[in-house]
């Protein structure tokens, strides 16, 4: 395997029109090269991705960089509102 | 005791006291929270409010708030429900509980359970109002009160 899975939630999962998508570590496998790919395979996201935006791997909240490896879950969200 | 929960049915308050307090002699404190649906956001009439949120993750956060808060403070149970799917103005959506055997450990306990939970957790909320549907933005001061601990 040589992907992992990208999840979008709430307002980005509605302007990408995307819930879920498969990457190919082999065009991502660092945190920050994420969005600019995401911007260059889908111009028509750019303003979607101009806002601040939180970030998950395997379910725990990432600040900062980190190493995407094949069969990760990756999740990109607006910052939360729950409670 | 740790008990999370994610789901769609309102809880009961007097079954969730109870299960704090079951056959516990320990803890002199029991706090507990409650979150509700308002019917006013930024000037406007809710009538719905939709939570969102990320299965398997919304746990795992809820669950490592609360393993936090106890090594932070003595809290021998903890109950945190949260609710998602469609709720009306007055329906609850939250509660988090905690007991200590005295007052200052539950209440910060709570407290702080429920600063991280309004930054960490994801949940998303979006509102139909008189002027249609929307996103509730994150708020700044929610930032600053989980900044504090």
């Amino acid at each position: 395997m040589s992907t992992f899975t990208l999840k979008f939630f709430a307002k980005l999962r509605e302007e990408t029109g995307q819930e879920e998508m498969v990457v190919s570590v082999n065009d991502v496998n660092q945190l920050s090269q994420l969005k600019p790919y995401l911007i260059e395979q889908h111009p028509e996201w750019a303003e979607a991705f101009s806002v601040q935006l939180m970030s998950a791997v395997n379910q725990t909240m990432v600040t900062g960089d980190t190493k995407l490896n094949a069969g990760d879950e990756v999740a990109l969200f607006p910052p939360v509102t729950g409670g | 005791m740790l008990h999370i929960s994610v789901q769609e049915a309102d809880f009961n308050l007097q079954a969730e006291y109870d299960a704090m307090c079951e056959r516990n002699t320990k803890d002199g404190a029991v706090v507990f929270f409650v979150g509700r649906v308002r019917d006013l956001n930024e000037g406007d009439d809710v009538t719905t409010l939709h939570l969102e949120h990320y299965p398997g993750m919304t746990e795992k956060s809820l669950t490592d708030i609360a393993e936090q808060a106890k090594t932070r403070w003595p809290l021998n149970r903890i109950r945190i429900i949260h609710r998602v799917g469609t709720l009306k103005p007055a329906d609850q959506i939250v509660y988090v509980a905690a007991s200590s055997p005295h007052r200052d450990a539950a209440f910060e306990g709570a407290q702080f359970m429920m600063d991280y939970l309004k930054t960490r957790a994801p949940f998303w909320k979006k509102e139909n109002t008189n002027r249609g549907e929307r996103w509730v933005d994150a708020k700044q001061s929610d930032t600053e009160k989980e900044q504090r601990w």
